[in-house]
């Protein structure tokens, strides 16, 4: 009860005039900046960040918090449309949305895309209200061993997929592994791979830039290639019984969308994790769990809905540990905090005690910028897939564009911008030859948290190995890889002696 | 006609009006003529960018400067990019450099063909301050328990800090020569993952900058031990220096600005300026004060001579812990 009576109070702040206000056009700028290929959460959120002294603190933590929202939502927008990942953590929805928007489904794709992450959105933000304290202490658990486990656990769902060619999928998990190695190791200090001495790889291969190459550059020359004519996409109209009938279809995934939520909520919430591992460890589950997983990659509903939530779950959950122990479970919350200190508040324990209206005002603001991105997102659909009747010949010059300028924007660096171009005909090249391209993703991904984790976990228990599976919770979650693992295999043999006894 | 001519000599007043706001008095002729870059040795969120950060919102807020100021990450490699990036911009007056640690031991470690000595020194806003912590549930309350606990762990005390050469390494090595003990060093990310690690028991202790830890502290579930000041901070003032304890070990993190080689004396001047300005607001000394912050305002040939005695000092304990 009591927690009602604060959330009450909070809505107090919310709903202010101007908070609505705020909210409305912090969605809209943070749909445009996850739209974008290339900028994300983070850059939209230090790029306004200095704009926030002029209201007060509880306006603009809802100004930002609305803007990460927003961009959660439009990071789907590209993927879907372009096949370009608006952000990293719309990455795995490319893997769907873009089969989709060729077989003429981008509305329905979008439409998915929206209340996937309204509902993964919301049922991250009621977690966080009922169970803040406890969950915080959840955080806490998770040292390099769980993590570890954990990111093996993503591992698994991916490996075990019985669709693809199972010694193909190793192939490019392990090239994603040895590309993840690249740059400074964080345990010696030393340089690895760093290919011709050039300095650009100091920093490593930014995942971003891999994705923007394989998938955007490679869709770009795959589509070229494959129809001399511009693809049919039938642009469907968005009328009320069109999104009648998406909605329907929507609810038929509930239950990817209840586990994308959840997971995504926890893998948020660990500094080491965040919302693109969450993002591609649900999307991994959706298919490995799917009564059929051979669909997945060529325009599965299912496979837009599960990272849509688990993103936007993630994005809720790494406000957790920000506001109630002041660690920031990804960059974009490490700037929140920092912007927080600026405004003269302490994130900590002691803030949802001493700065109850400015907490419970944040998380009330969660509920109202959830519902004002679904609107404007929904609204705005019919312009996207309007943008999709443009020829292919001219939307290919604009990917293009865009693929150079997402690669250039984050860091600024034109070495990344070659980068893109080899990663674009090389993975064009192995796509050529059916190598699938979402584990490699994935690997670059985790690796360098799987390494790291790995490592530090040795360290720490003097080289003794059984420290992974004698920790209760890395324990679990090695086992459970381990039925991840053996699942698809199981029911391969079950298959083949089906087909034997017939 | 005549209404627009009165809107546009309006709006050419207040213009004026604003650019005589906007400028301050400066010592200096010369001003930037297009907006400066103001590079971040770091990257996003971490301490040097939350610092960068605010200082071009109070430049901006308190119109210290007619341009503004865009700050630009630039942490590959351990800050290497954006040496390299400054020493490549060489002459270019419209780029500073937000600088930490790593502008010591960064060229020291790794072959960049960079000589900090080329910079143009501008000034130093602060330094950050270490302290040794221990979780809440260890018992250990006093220096002699640690060093006493350490000793018993026989090598296997667990010490988290930030990657190997960085500043938390530097420091914990600095502990073992001093005490004659020995830790595994674990390296992690950013202090903040550092200081969570330790909260949840998954290492023995830290050497995280107060304000990375503060807000644990306050929970409960961390507890310093001592600092590595010369004298007890404001907003620790129940934590003891190891100079107090009778080993007067100092180590600090520092935040300065640099410039490419080559400027103007009066480029130089016009930034020593700007940053003595910011230096003065009330929004910078509530925060450093908040932040443990130490802010002695150093600049120019000071500086320099401060700079090339911290790289031997740094070079010194590199070269120890090989």
């Amino acid at each position: 009860m009591e927690i009602l009576s604060l959330l009450g109070q909070g809505f107090a702040t919310s709903l202010m005039p101007l908070n609505i206000g705020i909210v409305i056009v912090g969605v809209t700028l943070g749909l445009f900046i996850g739209a974008m290929p290339g900028l994300g959460s983070v850059n939209g959120v230090a790029i306004v960040l200095p704009l926030t002294f002029i209201v007060p603190p509880a306006s603009a933590i809802i100004f930002l918090a609305a803007l990460y929202y927003g961009a959660m939502y439009g990071g789907a927008i590209s993927s879907i449309l372009l096949g370009i990942p608006g952000s990293s953590t719309a990455v795995a929805t490319t893997f769907d949305g873009r089969p989709m928007a060729q077989q003429g489904k981008a509305g329905l794709a979008l439409i998915a895309a929206a209340g996937a992450s309204f509902v993964g959105g919301t049922i991250s933000v009621i977690l966080f209200t009922l169970f803040a304290a406890p969950l915080a202490d959840l955080a806490l658990k998770f040292g390099p061993a769980e993590n570890f486990a954990l990111v093996l656990l993503a591992f698994t769902t991916f490996v075990g997929l019985g669709g693809d060619d199972t010694l193909k999928t190793i192939v490019m998990i392990c090239l994603g592994l040895v590309l993840s190695t690249v740059g400074l190791d964080l345990i010696t200090g030393q340089p690895r791979m760093v290919f011709f001495d050039m300095p650009g790889f100091y920093a490593g291969i930014s995942f971003l830039v891999l994705a923007i190459g394989v998938y955007g550059i490679g869709e770009v020359l795959w589509t070229l290639e494959k129809s001399r004519v511009a693809p049919t996409v039938t642009t469907a109209k968005v009328t009320y019984s069109e999104l009648r009938s998406a909605f329907r279809t929507l609810a038929r995934t509930w239950k990817t969308m209840s586990v994308g939520s959840v997971l995504g909520f926890f893998v948020g919430m660990l500094p080491a994790a965040g919302a693109t591992p969450a993002s591609l460890m649900a999307y991994g589950i959706a298919k490995s769990t799917s009564k059929d997983p051979d669909s997945f990659g060529k325009g599965n509903i299912e496979g837009v809905v599960a990272p849509e939530t688990a993103n936007n779950a993630a994005s809720t959950g790494s406000l957790l540990p920000m506001l109630s122990l002041g660690i920031p479970g990804s960059p974009t919350t490490a700037l929140l905090l920092g912007g927080m200190v600026m405004w003269g508040l302490t994130p900590g324990p002691m803030l949802f005690a001493e700065q109850a209206d400015f907490v419970w005002g944040l998380i009330s603001s969660l509920y109202t910028a959830n519902l004002a991105a679904v609107l404007i997102n929904l609204a705005l659909i019919p312009l996207f897939v309007w943008a999709l009747k443009t020829p292919f010949s001219v939307l290919c010059t604009v990917v293009l564009v865009l693929c150079i300028v997402g690669g250039f924007a984050p860091d600024q660096r034109m070495h990344d911008v070659w980068l893109i171009f080899v990663f674009g005909i090389v993975g064009y090249l192995l796509r050529k030859a059916d190598y699938p391209m979402a584990p490699l993703v994935l690997a670059l991904v985790l690796g360098p948290v799987m390494e790291q984790s790995f490592r530090q976990a040795l360290i720490a228990a003097q080289g003794d190995v059984t420290t992974f599976v004698t920790r209760p919770l890395s324990g679990t979650f090695v086992a459970l890889a381990a039925v991840f693992f053996l699942l698809p295999l199981l029911s391969k043999l079950r298959k083949a002696r089906q087909v034997t006894a017939s | 006609m005549e209404k627009n001519l009165t809107r546009r000599s309006v709006f050419g007043l207040a213009a004026a009006a604003s650019l005589a706001l906007a400028v301050p008095a400066q010592a200096s002729d010369w001003q930037p003529n297009r907006p400066v870059e103001m590079v971040i040795m770091a990257g996003q969120g971490g301490g040097a960018d939350r610092l960068a950060r605010l200082f071009q919102s109070i430049i901006q807020q308190e119109r210290l400067a007619r341009m503004p100021f865009m700050p630009v990450n630039k942490g590959g490699g351990s800050g290497a990019e954006g040496l390299r990036y400054l020493k490549d911009n060489h002459g270019n007056p419209t780029i500073i450099m937000a600088t930490l640690n790593s502008y010591f031991t960064t060229p020291i470690q790794t072959d960049l063909g960079v000589d900090i000595e080329e910079f143009t020194p501008l000034a130093r806003m602060a330094v950050d301050t270490f302290a040794l912590w221990v979780n809440a549930d260890s018992g250990i309350e006093t220096l002699d328990q640690y060093i006493e606990a350490v000793k018993a762990a026989d090598g296997a005390w667990r010490m988290g800090g930030t990657g190997s050469g960085q500043e938390d390494s530097l420091v914990t090595a600095l502990l073992e020569r001093e005490f004659g003990i020995r830790h595994t060093y674990v390296p992690m990310g950013g202090g903040g993952e550092v200081a969570t690690q330790l909260a949840g028991g998954h290492i023995d202790s830290t050497v995280n900058n107060p304000s990375e830890a503060i807000s644990l502290w306050q929970a409960g579930r961390v507890r310093p031990i001592a600092l590595l000041t010369p004298e007890r901070l404001e907003s620790m003032p129940g934590v003891p220096t190891f100079a107090e304890l009778g080993t007067p070990l100092e180590y600090y993190m520092q935040r300065s600005f640099v410039a490419p080689g080559g400027l103007t004396e009066e480029q130089q001047t016009y930034y020593i300026d700007l940053l003595r300005a910011l230096s003065e607001t009330e929004v910078w000394r509530n925060y450093a004060a908040e932040q443990a912050l130490m802010t002695d305002f150093i600049y120019g040939d000071e500086l320099q001579a401060y700079f090339l005695s911290e790289r031997e000092m740094h070079r010194e304990l590199l070269a120890s812990i090989e």
